[in-house]
């Protein structure tokens, strides 16, 4: 049903992972993951706590080195100079207490290599960028958990490198700045690849175009969501058999899935509501003997609880 | 990029108070130390020495003395603030930032080292002002102090490397603080011990920094003591160059 990499966008590939994978002891965080990042694109990366979503991120960030699999940015090999066109916000944002929002913003400059022209060029434009204007010249250790977020936020953005990697960028935030970042981040579409990892699951929904489900360092599912059909799917599910054929020839029908789960159960597109009175006068003249009709919602909730949570199920 | 680092380490350093206050009680017990030492050389020392042809001035007796307690103090400082250079920094997950910058581990090392120079630079000219302060009332020998406070700078680059190497050793930095001084405390002993005039306890003293200090106390400067100083600090360098990368494996 799902082919998510049907229509792979022509976009060139920023960062290419193959094959992660991480061990801590005897216990292994990440297997095998493979993804690629293009120009132009904000993927998410969902998963319930624990799924090892830090861990991907930190490998593709050249933070952790991974067990096994290789990292390309821009198809070289992750190395020392590629690590310039990565930023990075981790989980926890990398800031010194003592240090004012400038200084650490240029602190951050410095260490990405950024000459000083260039480096009050990129600090003035991520100021203005995460709006920290009015918050310059406080002390990082003062500000808020939001402002402290956002300063984490310009410093990964600090001097616009193409790919965007964002562990948890949201957390801590109020909803107007939730907005304001998710703003941000869909300001960066064009030219960069972001890949932020969330388990808030609208956030994914509002911001992506792309998701990823990880689960026990697997990734279980990808979907694209921006091409989701916003057509009427309706589930049902009948007593006797109707058959496909049957369901498929009432006019409006555009399309018949059979549904695992409750027998003679199927999932069914319809070209509008009006089609939905014509199939139920069917299903009595016939004699199906409807039991069961609901609207499906193909929500990322529902898709992250079918792929999550049934992956976790399976697998316990 | 080394200068980036060190430049930050420097600022880090003495926006906490830790730096002001550590140089602010070393100086007041090295205070009261050269003040000892002078009172005792003026009410003792001097009038015996003033009927001897051999007699020895206030360099030996108080500027020596000093640079050697110097060092005894200093010994147990640089652990305090050698653990802010990678314990602190991993326990309060402001490595990333460092790790993910296109720096290599000989910048990032080397970075934090000429911090820890620079903070020792300025507490051994802090402790430098005291025999400075000696012109006032003497004719000091220059050239013994100065190798003096070569000695005690070399003895303490040594130290600061061996310090450095066990703060990334741990995320904790009261464990790094604590790690470092059993390790230089350690190295000082061997020094004690090796006083004893016994074959094993010559080797076991050459071993130790204290040893390679004295020498540059009594004005000599001998290559071997430099070679042993440059060469303990390089190996501690190292090791640590290693253990940065391999933080990439556990963090």
């Amino acid at each position: 049903m799902h082919d998510p990499q049907a229509d792979p966008p022509d976009a060139p590939s920023l960062l290419q992972a193959r094959g992660l994978t991480r061990r801590a002891g005897a216990h292994t965080l990440v297997r095998g993951i493979d993804l690629t990042l293009r120009r132009g694109e904000v993927v998410g990366l969902l998963g319930p706590n624990g799924a090892g979503k830090s861990t991907t991120l930190r490998m593709l960030a050249g933070v952790l080195r991974p067990d096994a699999g290789v990292v390309r940015i821009e198809d070289r090999v992750l190395d020392r100079a590629a690590r310039r066109r990565i930023g990075y916000l981790p989980e926890e944002p990398p800031l010194y207490p003592e240090l004012t929002v400038d200084e650490q913003l240029r602190l951050a400059g410095r260490l990405r290599g950024l000459r000083a022209g260039a480096r009050a060029r990129a600090v003035a434009q991520v100021k203005d960028r995460c709006g920290l204007r009015t918050v310059e010249r406080r002390l990082v250790g003062r500000l808020s958990k939001g402002y402290r977020q956002r300063v984490g936020l310009a410093q990964a953005l600090l001097g616009d490198p193409p790919v965007v990697l964002l562990d948890e960028p949201t957390v801590g935030l109020d909803p107007v700045q939730l907005r304001e970042v998710r703003e941000l981040v869909q300001g960066l579409r064009s030219g960069h690849a972001v890949l932020f990892s969330t388990h808030i699951l609208p956030e994914a929904q509002a911001v992506c175009d792309r998701v990823l489900i990880l689960v026990a360092g697997r990734i279980v599912h990808e979907a694209r969501l921006t091409e989701e059909a916003p057509g009427l799917r309706y589930r049902l599910a009948f007593a006797t058999d109707p058959g496909v054929d049957a369901l498929a020839a009432v006019p409006g029908v555009t399309r018949v899935d059979p549904t695992r789960g409750p027998a003679h159960a199927y999932t069914v597109q319809l070209r509008d509501e009006g089609v939905l009175d014509r199939l139920l006068d069917r299903a009595t003249t016939a004699g199906w003997g409807l039991r069961a009709l609901e609207p499906e919602r193909r929500s990322l909730e529902t898709l992250f609880m079918d792929y999550a949570f049934g992956a976790e199920a399976r697998a316990a | 990029m080394t200068g980036a680092i060190a430049a930050h380490e420097l600022r880090r350093l003495f926006r906490s108070p830790l730096a002001w206050i550590t140089l602010a009680v070393t100086c007041f017990v090295l205070g009261l130390v050269f003040l000892t030492l002078t009172d005792v050389y003026l009410s003792v020392i001097q009038p015996r020495m003033a009927a001897r042809a051999d007699a020895t001035g206030a360099t030996e007796h108080i500027v020596s003395p000093l640079l050697f307690w110097s060092g005894v103090a200093l010994l147990a400082v640089i652990p305090l603030i050698a653990a802010r250079a990678f314990a602190e920094e991993r326990q309060r997950a402001t490595l990333p930032l460092l790790l993910a910058a296109p720096a290599s581990a000989t910048q990032v090392v080397l970075g934090k080292y000429a911090a820890l120079l620079a903070f020792l630079g300025l507490a051994v000219a802090l402790v430098a002002g005291m025999p400075a302060l000696l012109a006032l009332g003497t004719t000091p020998d220059w050239g013994r102090i100065a190798a003096g406070l070569l000695g005690l700078y070399l003895l303490l680059a040594s130290f600061a490397a061996a310090a450095l190497y066990v703060s990334a050793l741990t995320r904790t930095p009261a464990l790094a603080a604590v790690g470092g001084l059993g390790l230089l405390l350690f190295l000082a002993l061997l020094y004690v011990a090796g006083n004893a005039a016994t074959a094993s306890g010559e080797l076991l003293a050459r071993l130790s920094q204290f040893a390679h200090f004295q020498p540059f106390l009594e004005g000599r400067v001998r290559s071997e003591d430099l070679a042993y100083h440059v060469l303990f600090a390089l190996v501690f360098l190292l090791l640590t160059g290693r253990r940065y990368e391999r933080l990439r494996d556990r963090p």
